[in-house]
């Protein structure tokens, strides 16, 4: 399965070139588009034409970048010391296993054993001074034969289904989206269809500000993994989306307020063919669509996220519906869109 | 004057959703302006044509601070999150107006003042249910605080004044220039409030020779205010800087010359927290000599901000003086 390759797949935030490389052969195996582009910065740009000559230019836009830890020094004992590429809960790593380098080296999160601890110690939760990864090996020599400063440590998380209908797995940030894409790509439109698979998201939405420039498109979905907070510690209005309800749409965020009449023939389109969607409740965060909607004289855009549980953490959870219904969405809408003469 | 100024506070027009405010633009420049457009991310580009070849870009923003409802609850309690820089102190209490017209209060869950969030406030519509507030909002709509215009003299209160009256600036401005020199183009743009959204878009269109932005400034004239040399009815800021750009000095220089020469009153703005277009469009494409015209504000970002009609003039004169030079340094 797709999902769970691009999942298991390692790619922080400009080392992208694993899942890259898993897309392009993908794409390139099952003759899915007619041009691929991977240009400086590191996007994959994969171009299908359309069956007319003319049509707007439609871009759909996922990023392949996930957060990650990055080797800062290598310890004289052999330890390494990192620090985080994008939003990581420095709460959340203690005890966790660990790949390192693009030759995924095993390692472990380690840190002072409870009963070591001093009371005060046990109150406060691990800062990146205390914590460290260690590859089990006795020197700095022995662990700089197997990883390099400046190598991606991630989690090891392998992908399955579980519970009711759900999926679990690291990295649904975003390579959901890039897995919806993927199956958006398998049908061919009238209109010429731009699908960028971006990096550098989660440092500040990097490669879309280039990928934006270089398809200029008439018209921008960008497909996203977005945080469900539906736990039993929020307010229902602090749950941001829930899982189970459907894809989220955004209405703002701190990067875009997406283009108020594209979402709402979104809207449409999900009612017409009863496709259950949300309100993504919240502003936080921001997107590929804040860098797209702003190239050159502006492009009208809009978000579809994958409501996903646990998000920058070692696994995330989502539902098996939210996904099907997000792909069914984006390809109703294009048809919507086709059926119209490309006109909004 | 005052009649636009009314016209133009008193709409509807949150960042993203500025409709209602390029409608009675157009209405009030379409008979003094060559061209109209509106672009993809909701920009009124008013243009004059001149005959030098040089582009000057005016701008002012059309969009005002605003509220975005995220959530409904059981009982028709609706939650919300900013669009653009509330000021939480200036909310528990306040009314707020949404695009249909309907009217809502602020109100806060108990709690330490201290404490006090976004999180913890909520917008009561009067609504019996959630089924009954869904008649009349839903989330994802956008609200402004609604807040009455007062005629105080020589000096006006309002919301939105940051920055309609910018707008009103521009109005007056383009209504006075019968014979332009340059290809003007007047930018009554969108969404500065959450990034200088609009200016950037727009900018990269016209590629100007010159950029001019004019947005309001906060003054620092008030009892134990943070320090600014700005004060009320001292006529046109001229800025040398805020945290989105530092004003080419050959504008800065422009505009002092033209104040000079014109015997338009002016004083120097130096602000340290906050941006402007002119933050956008000076970095388009290879670069835009940009500066900014200012009009002192008292109270910005809440609903009772304060403008002085001879500031304002002063702005109409200085934006008008600049449009009819020669300009030969650009």
């Amino acid at each position: 399965m797709l999902l769970k390759r691009l999942s298991e797949a390692c790619g922080g935030p400009g080392k992208e070139s694993v899942v890259r490389d898993l897309i392009k052969q993908e794409i390139t195996e099952q003759n899915l588009a007619d041009e691929i582009i991977c240009d400086a910065i590191g996007n994959l740009i994969v171009k299908k034409d359309g069956t007319k000559s003319d049509g707007p230019k439609v871009m759909l836009a996922a990023h392949m970048d996930e957060v990650a830890l990055m080797i800062s020094n290598v310890e004289k004992n052999g330890l390494l010391k990192f620090k985080p590429v994008g939003g990581i809960d420095l709460r959340i790593l203690v005890g966790k296993s660990v790949y390192v380098g693009a030759n995924k080296v095993s390692g472990v999160i380690g840190a002072k054993p409870i009963h070591m601890q001093r009371p005060e110690e046990r109150n406060t939760p691990l800062g990146l001074n205390e914590l460290y990864i260690d590859l089990g090996v006795r020197s700095q020599e022995e662990a700089e034969r197997l990883v390099k400063v400046g190598d991606y440590a991630y989690f090891t998380t392998s992908f399955s289904e579980f519970g009711d209908n759900l999926y679990k797995g690291k990295a649904f940030d975003d390579r959901v989206g890039c897995a919806v894409l993927m199956e958006v790509l398998k049908e061919r439109y009238e209109f010429p269809l731009y699908v960028a698979f971006t990096v550098q998201e989660e440092i500040g939405l990097r490669g879309s500000t280039v990928a934006g420039y270089t398809v200029e498109p008439d018209l921008a979905l960008v497909i996203e993994g977005t945080a469900a907070n539906d736990i039993p510690d929020s307010k229902e209005h602090q749950q941001s989306t829930n899982l189970g309800k459907g894809p989220a749409l955004t209405m703002m965020d701190r990067s875009v307020i997406p283009n108020p009449r594209l979402v709402s023939e979104i809207l449409k389109v999900a009612d017409e063919h009863k496709i259950p969607v949300q309100i993504r409740r919240g502003t936080q965060g921001g997107t590929d669509a804040g860098k797209i909607q702003g190239t050159k004289g502006g492009v009208p855009v809009a978000v579809i996220s994958v409501p996903c549980r646990y998000i920058h953490g070692p696994v995330s959870v989502m539902n098996k519906n939210d996904y099907n219904n997000t792909i069914e969405l984006v390809k109703n809408f294009l048809k919507t869109l086709e059926q119209r003469g490309g006109v909004l | 004057m005052k009649e636009i100024i009314k016209q133009l506070v008193e709409a509807y027009g949150p960042s993203g959703y500025e409709g209602q405010v390029t409608d009675i633009i157009t209405e009030l420049v379409k008979d003094y302006v060559d061209e109209l457009t509106t672009d993809v991310l909701g920009n009124l580009i008013a243009v004059k044509k001149g005959t030098s070849g040089k582009k000057v870009m005016f701008s002012a923003h059309t969009d005002e601070i605003g509220f975005v409802i995220t959530h409904i609850d059981d009982k028709g309690f609706l939650r919300f999150s900013n669009v653009g820089g509330l000021n939480i102190l200036t909310l528990v209490g306040g009314r707020v107006r949404f695009a249909n017209g309907t009217i809502g209060v602020i109100g806060k869950e108990k709690g330490d003042l201290k404490e006090l969030d976004l999180d913890k406030l909520f917008i009561d519509i009067g609504a019996k249910n959630r089924e009954d507030a869904l008649e009349k909002v839903k989330v994802g709509d956008f609200a402004i605080a609604h807040r009455e215009y007062n005629d105080l003299g020589n000096r006006i209160v309002s919301k939105a004044m940051d920055d309609r009256i910018g707008c009103v600036v521009l109005i007056e401005a383009l209504k006075k220039i019968s014979k332009p020199v340059h290809d003007l183009y007047f930018v009554f743009s969108s969404q500065e409030e959450v990034g200088l959204r609009g200016a950037r878009t727009s900018s990269y269109a016209i590629d100007p020779d010159l950029g001019i932005a004019v947005d309001v400034t906060p003054t620092g004239d008030t009892p134990e205010a943070p320090r600014s040399e700005v004060a009320l009815g001292n006529g046109a800021a001229i800025k040398v800087m805020d945290t989105s750009v530092i004003a080419h000095p050959k504008v800065k220089a422009l505009l002092t010359r033209l104040a000079e020469a014109k015997g338009i009153k002016y004083q120097y703005e130096v602000l340290t927290r906050g941006g402007t277009d002119a933050g956008a469009i000076h970095l388009t494409k290879e670069g835009v000599p940009s500066g900014c015209i200012s009009i002192p504000v008292r109270h910005v970002h809440t609903p009772s901000e304060m403008i002085d009609l001879d500031d304002v003039q002063a702005c109409v004169d200085l934006v008008v003086a600049v449009a009819e030079d020669a300009l030969a340094d650009f």
